[in-house]
């Protein structure tokens, strides 16, 4: 089974434990800057994110020396740091901004499942970040509508 | 590791910022941040200075586990000699402005003399620089916080500041961060304010590292497992923050009302978590939006609210319109039961305004209620108050007195004296509810009696955090004791205010001890730190830094005669609820708090205390 990350803004408490636990799996420290994924305050509410995994991942066709290439029991798509050369192209191709140039490195960084464990959800004290089946990444939110339909006899008379 | 052993020195006189490192002796017997930085302000700073004077100076500091995994640790303290006590002050702060500053590659930053024009500092990893900031003088906190960013075209940076309050010399102005976490007591950001520094702008990107990674993330994990399965910390503080408190204070008879003259409020259940999170009748909407965690925190016990649009604070004001810090049970109860004042949207402003110009909530309500005292004694009148009826209960009176003082204008710039002064320029000291100058927070010393003789000999004044008796008294933790009987509370106050100076030491939130004791925190500092870290050698450490902060403060003229209450707390018994008749009972336990403390009657460290704690 492929699994997502699945995230839930609704539970985020912008703690980011996740991004230091990113941070400490990828670069042996505690330190956010460095961290794959990144949690938005908007005030209201707080939004972790995170690269999605597109299947037709323009990150992967952009790159000039196929430094991308996929992971196949996860179906991350995953930077070798082998073969990136730092032109940064996937930085621009990427619509969603989840890849970045680490200057320190010379070097693109993004998020590659932990390798099939992600850390940040591991870390994730409230379950707002959750690695699930990624055919069923609705489920929960599915189950909660559906708790709230019936035959509409109750809405009549709420 | 766990410290970055880099110390930035900044020279406002000069306009200099030198690195210099970390005094690892000292680290090894102070740990960190309120510890270690009162080790250097006890080294560096006559206790005798004028507190807004350039010869006094500013440590905000880090300890070693902020900015790590660690939950909770994301603090840092601000320590100087406070503006509105005249002691000793170290106000501690969550946020995510400590981590950011560790990261930085900093362990903390010592800012002495006073600028000639407004600066502010800017640190962006290894890089300080004192900048100008005329054009951020007169700002709020806020717009402080957006101009920054905005200008540095860096929306990461952190930012630690001052607002109106601070500029203007409230003695009880703040450091605001992050917007709506503050370094909140004992008037740290007057002394700020005294030194033309508006604000400090942190960018780290170096990242912290740890003494034994492996360790270190056995026992995070181990803490974080411990947190998460207690009541308090777990499903308590998440759900319903601290205001979890107001219902329980008030039925416990130990809920300070109208300026201590009551120990119930009746309204307090209007003002109350609960209260909180019930739907307005206006939009439908509930005050509380959702709750937010500090940097690195599992807990998440930070309220975000949402004013009702429609309340006459705001009706014409859409700036206060969007989801703000909210109230924390402190901040309710000073603005709400210390003034009669039963209205949670009035509270909620008023609360805004403390975090947008930056003052603290606890000794402005306070104050507050102590001027409705004088007020409803004829004492004060429309002529001083700038035509403001000032009458227990009313929410416009505390609304007007938030602007006006929080921008330092009119009759403010009497409410920003703090209680002591106000009451003693009047004629009446005796209406300060305050110990050393700084205000009770939320909790009375009548129907509990222990966290009075924590309040008389608080370093810093007046305060619930140096000695949290009421886990014990009222919480039951670790073990309960009866809050009516005072036997056994000097032994209590002591336990607490050592462990608590250990914690504030090394990073942690001391909320986390709802959950954990020491020895659920020493393996996380043994982890980060070298030197063999345990619990014994943690409590030992709150002991010498409490000793450490004493001598101070006596040094500073402080005498046994300032480790009282105020005469209604000795004299005046409760009127109602479980703790009708009593008052608190400090003459018993005092003597025998001293004693345990190993000080002469005098309250003096005696030579074999000193020895013993290597002081």
């Amino acid at each position: 089974m492929l699994k997502s990350l699945h995230i839930d803004p609704g539970k985020c408490t912008l703690c980011m434990q996740c991004e230091m636990a990113c941070s400490y799996e990828n670069e042996g420290l505690f330190n956010p800057a460095k961290s794959r994924i990144k949690v938005f305050d908007f005030h209201d509410r707080f939004v972790p994110y995170t690269c999605t995994q597109c299947a037709e991942a323009w990150c992967m066709s952009a790159c000039p020396v196929d430094a991308i290439s996929v992971d196949h029991a996860t179906g991350a798509k995953v930077v070798s740091d082998d073969l990136c050369v730092g032109c940064k192209v996937c930085t621009i191709a990427c619509p969603f901004g989840t890849v970045n140039y680490n200057h320190d490195t010379g070097k693109v960084i993004k998020c590659d499942l932990c390798g099939g464990q992600p850390a940040c959800a591991e870390a994730c004290p409230t379950g707002a970040i959750a690695y699930v089946d990624s055919d069923w990444t609705g489920y929960d939110k599915m189950r909660r509508w559906a708790g709230k339909t019936d035959s509409g006899a109750a809405q009549a008379h709420a | 590791m766990g410290w970055t052993r880099k110390v930035l020195r900044v020279n406002l006189s000069k306009g200099t910022c030198a690195s210099e490192p970390l005094n690892m002796e000292w680290a090894q017997k102070y740990l960190g941040q309120r510890g270690l930085a009162s080790r250097y302000l006890v080294e560096e700073v006559n206790p005798k200075v004028d507190p807004l004077s350039p010869d006094n100076k500013m440590f905000f500091a880090t300890g070693p586990l902020t900015g790590t995994a660690a939950s909770t640790g994301g603090r840092y303290s601000v320590i100087t000699k406070g503006a509105l006590t005249n002691a000793i002050a170290c106000s501690n702060s969550g946020g995510y402005f400590g981590a950011e500053l560790k990261m930085a590659g900093w362990d903390m930053v010592i800012v002495e003399g006073k600028a000639k024009k407004p600066v502010y500092l800017l640190i962006q990893d290894d890089k300080a620089e004192v900048r100008p900031a005329d054009h951020l003088w007169g700002k709020s906190v806020w717009e402080t916080d957006a101009l920054l960013k905005s200008e540095h075209h860096e929306p990461q940076m952190r930012i630690s500041a001052i607002g109106r309050a601070g500029e203007s010399g409230v003695m009880y102005a703040c450091i605001v961060n992050d917007l709506h976490r503050a370094a909140g007591r004992s008037g740290v950001g007057a002394v700020m304010g005294s030194k033309n520094l508006k604000a400090l702008a942190v960018r780290g990107t170096q990242g912290v590292k740890v003494h034994d990674f492996p360790k270190f993330m056995q026992a995070v994990t181990a803490g974080k497992k411990v947190l998460a399965a207690n009541a308090v910390t777990g499903q308590g503080l998440p759900a319903y923050g601290t205001q979890v408190l107001m219902n329980v204070i008030n039925e416990t008879g130990a809920l300070p009302t109208r300026n201590h003259r009551d120990v119930q409020f009746e309204g307090a259940g209007r003002i109350s978590a609960e209260a909180m999170r019930e739907k307005r009748v206006t939009d439908g909407k509930a005050n509380l939006v959702r709750n937010q965690a500090c940097f690195g925190c599992t807990i998440a016990c930070g309220r975000i609210s949402q004013i009702d649009k429609t309340h006459f604070t705001v009706a014409n004001n859409p700036k206060y319109w969007g989801a703000q810090g909210g109230l924390e049970y402190e901040a309710a109860w000073a603005l709400g039961a210390a003034t009669g004042v039963a209205d949670l949207e009035a509270l909620t402003y008023a609360n805004y305004l403390c975090n947008e110009q930056g003052m603290d909530p606890i000794t402005f309500g306070t104050t507050v209620g102590a001027a409705m005292e004088l007020f409803e004694m004829g004492v004060l009148t429309t002529k001083e108050t700038g035509g403001v009826e000032l009458k227990f209960g009313s929410a416009e009176a505390l609304t007007k007195l938030a602007e006006v003082t929080g921008m330092g204008e009119g009759f403010g710039k009497e409410i920003g004296l703090g209680s002591k002064r106000l009451t003693e320029k009047y004629g009446h000291p005796e209406l300060s509810m305050s110990v050393k100058g700084q205000e009770f927070p939320a909790y009375d010393g009548r129907g509990i009696q222990g966290i009075g003789l924590a309040y008389a000999t608080s370093n810093r004044g007046a305060c619930h955090l140096r000695g949290y008796t009421i886990a014990s008294e009222i919480l039951g933790i670790p073990e309960k004791t009866d809050p009516l009987v005072s036997a056994g509370k000097a032994g209590l106050v002591k336990a607490f205010q050592d462990a608590t100076a250990a914690v504030d030491s090394s990073g942690l939130c001391v909320f986390t001890t709802f959950a954990w004791t020491l020895d659920d925190i020493a393996p996380q500092i043994d982890g980060a730190c070298e030197g063999g870290w345990t619990a014994a050698r943690l409590l030992e450490m709150g002991e010498r830094i409490w000793n450490m902060e004493r001598r101070f403060n006596l040094d500073a003229g402080f005498t046994a005669k300032d480790d009282t209450l105020p005469k209604r707390l000795l004299k005046e018994a409760a009127k109602t609820g479980p703790a009708k008749g009593k008052v608190n009972d400090l003459g018993k336990m005092l003597p025998e708090y001293y004693k345990l403390r190993g000080w002469s009657p005098e309250g003096v460290p005696t030579n074999e205390t000193v020895t013993r704690l290597a002081l």
